[in-house]
């Protein structure tokens, strides 16, 4: 199987420092990246990826069991930095895709040499002694919420969310697109997300890492933050004057920024 | 106002018109911001709100104070409407600067929800810097319900299709079962077969011998028996015969007609003397039990003599004469006329003949699922004991083996016209004998 194709691999960037794999979370792909990727790419190489089953990944590869467990998102990274033959790279992972970054460098420590965590959050749901900001009825309303605005999507709608330069008539299809999978595949990225409980997996980290948080953050609240920087020893914390869950997005600059000197740091 | 085909009205009502159009067309763009039939908001790049009009106020049931300036938009909304924006529609927002059509729920203020669809455009500034996000939101209860109720359609749909998909997996798990039971059943049927009838005759010294079974019954149990066995001092003992009825119920009369025939030989080989003990056990199990069922048999001895030749001692009860195929090529029936059918009266006599079978003769023993096939569309065209001793005269002299394949052959010809069980024993007398070690001839 082609790996880089499966993922939709893109590198760009030059430099002779670590390799910075980028990441996204649940409910967009790579595209999350677009605004902070220049200043990154300036200095270092970068490389870029869907998870099977988002962006423009090979759906066909989708498999439910697999995808239904971090860890199956966790091989996804693992097999594309073998295919790039990445060392001690640098893994960026936005909201679950920081979580999917521990497990990823504890399954190939040699390919992960650090982790910037960007608005991570171990557990979304409330527990005793720990609060995630959400109960399971309200991941029930989210995928809820992800079946109407899917009311009508259908298999036959892949080809265009996936990008048709043949068909420009089926253009305007096109303009919610980044945040447009499948269905029933977005449905187990959600279930997988918000259900899943990492926490004991944060102990075990022993690379450099970075935990970005954001002022104002309706998914990871500042005291997941806090769990997180808590939990992983000799980690920084850093909290950007941002507001939502996607600071690359909101706060760019100041994203790269932080991103940059941690690089800078590891040198 | 507009009027078409119509020529306009005096100069005085025209200006009327015009003065009531121009004071609608008046209306505030203030009004029409606050009263519009949709909602409006504005909010700063942070999400929190800078302006909301009096229409989604209302809707949502809060004031205006509580609002401007203390909430942001994701905060009007249900908890699962908030992770759609955080993880979908604020990064599209951010990406394209304009989203549209997303359905997302809002809260109510009587903790009710309000279903709408919405969307938002990035106002920038004149260096291109986004200032503020312009949202309008439609209220979709009506939609949504149409989509809930589509959603449940598709639902049950795929319930159905589940469904249909399990029972297909069940039918195929029972057929599965049903074929393993067919086959368990095959074996078990097999094995009873067996013992109606022996799997292969014994070779029996200067004899040659040949048999052919055809069941009619698709269960494969038979109501056609024979045998072939050794009665001691050089004597050896056969028989064959047809059983009244088919399948199961005939094979357990089969079964105890062939034990009871070769226990009693033992005791008496004496052709007459077996018939008359299978007479009376069949009687007194069946018949005389109230359900009467019987049998045809010809039974028979075969003793060798000094000289090569074997004789023969047949009785019959009820049974079709054999058949001899001499070896100078006549052929000839051995008629045992008078023997009652086996097991309906309490004594029975049978009749016996004796013949002499030389080096080259064959007798053949068979049941009346030979003479009675079909040979046309109905059961006027019977084969017949004329025909079955015209199409022996054509074979003889024959072996055992070559006449029974002879008659394999012609049964198979009457395809469906052989609607009974039958069964063929064919008996012969060796025709080259080597009275030599065949060792002592080589050169």
């Amino acid at each position: 199987m082609d790996i880089l194709r499966r993922n939709n691999v893109t590198l760009l960037g030059s430099g002779d420092g670590p390799v910075v794999v980028l990441a996204h979370g649940f409910g967009c792909d790579q595209n999350m990246w677009r605004l902070v990727v220049p200043a990154l790419a300036e200095r270092y190489r970068v490389a870029l990826f869907d998870y099977v089953g988002s962006g423009g990944s090979d759906l066909a590869a989708w498999d439910e069991q697999r995808y239904s467990s971090l860890h199956g998102y966790a091989q996804d990274v693992v097999e594309v930095c073998r295919e790039l033959d990445l060392r001690e790279a640098v893994f960026v992972g936005h909201s679950v895709s920081a979580m999917v970054g521990v497990l990823a460098a504890g399954a190939a420590p040699e390919r992960i040499g650090a982790l910037v965590m960007v608005a991570p959050s171990p557990c979304y749901v409330d527990d005793e002694g720990y609060r995630g900001g959400f109960s399971a009825e309200d991941i029930e309303e989210l995928l809820a919420t992800l079946e109407s605005n899917y009311l009508g999507w259908s298999a036959a709608m892949a080809p265009v969310i996936m990008g048709n330069a043949d068909r420009p008539e089926l253009g305007r299809e096109l303009t919610n697109s980044f945040c447009a999978t499948d269905p029933d595949m977005a449905r187990v990225f959600a279930r997988t997300t918000f259900l899943s409980d990492s926490r004991d997996d944060l102990k075990g980290v022993t690379v450099p890492t970075l935990v970005l948080e954001c002022t104002q953050d309706a998914i990871a609240p500042r005291e997941v933050g806090a769990y997180v920087h808590a939990a992983i020893p000799g980690s920084r914390l850093v909290t950007l004057d941002a507001t939502g869950h996607c600071p690359q997005l909101s706060a760019p600059e100041a994203t790269a920024q932080a991103v940059l000197a941690f690089l800078d740091g590891l040198r | 106002m507009c009027r078409v085909g119509e020529e306009p009205g005096p100069p005085d009502e025209r200006a009327a018109t015009d003065a009531a159009f121009t004071a609608l067309l008046e209306d505030s763009a203030e009004d029409l911001y606050e009263q519009a039939p949709c909602g409006y908001l504005s909010t700063l790049m942070d999400g929190t709100i800078a302006k909301i009009n009096d229409t989604l106020l209302g809707w949502l049931g809060l004031e205006r104070a509580e609002v401007v300036g203390r909430m942001r938009f994701t905060d009007l909304l249900t908890v699962g409407g908030k992770l759609y924006h955080e993880t979908h529609f604020a990064p599209l927002l951010r990406m394209q600067g304009e989203v549209h059509g997303i359905a997302l729920e809002m809260r109510t203020a009587g903790r009710g929800r309000l279903p709408t669809l919405v969307s938002s455009t990035v106002k920038r500034g004149g260096d291109g810097e986004a200032l503020l996000i312009r949202t309008t939101v439609f209220d979709a209860s009506d939609r949504r319900a149409y989509e809930a109720e589509l959603l449940r359609r598709r639902r049950e749909a795929e319930q159905a299709r589940a469904e249909a998909e399990r029972a297909h997996a069940r039918a195929e798990a029972a057929l599965r079962q049903a074929e393993t039971d067919r086959q368990r059943l095959t074996e078990a049927l097999s094995a009873l077969q067996q013992s109606l009838v022996p799997s292969s005759l014994p070779a029996v010294p200067g004899l040659e011998t040949a048999v052919y079974y055809h069941t009619a019954s698709p269960d494969l149990l038979g109501g056609d028996f024979y045998d072939l066995f050794p009665v001691g001092g050089g004597r050896w003992a056969f028989f064959l015969g047809d059983v009244c009825g088919k399948g199961p119920e005939a094979a357990s009369l089969t079964s105890l007609t062939r034990y009871t025939l070769r226990a009693a030989a033992l005791h008496d080989p004496e052709p007459a003397a077996a018939l008359r003990t299978l007479n009376a056990v069949l009687h007194e199990h069946y018949t005389a039990a109230g359900d009467p069922r019987y049998c045809t048999v010809v039974f028979g001895l075969l003793e060798q003599a000094e000289d090569g030749r074997v004789g023969v001692k047949v009785a019959s009860g009820g049974h079709p004469p054999s058949l001899i195929l001499r070896a100078d090529g006549d052929s000839e029936f051995l008629p045992t006329p008078g023997g009652l059918l086996v097991g309906v009266l309490p004594e029975a006599p049978f009749t016996t003949a004796t013949t002499v079978l030389a080096p080259g003769d064959t007798l053949l023993l068979y049941t009346d699922g030979l003479t009675e096939a079909r040979t046309g569309p109905t059961r006027e065209g019977l084969f017949g004991d004329e025909a079955l001793l015209a199409f022996a005269a054509d074979q003889a002299p024959a072996t055992p083996r070559g006449l029974v394949e002879a008659l394999t052959v012609l049964l198979k010809g009457f395809g469906d016209g052989l609607e009974d069980d039958t069964a063929l024993l064919a008996l012969g007398v060796s025709a080259a004998r080597p009275t030599t070690d065949p060792a002592a001839d080589a050169p």
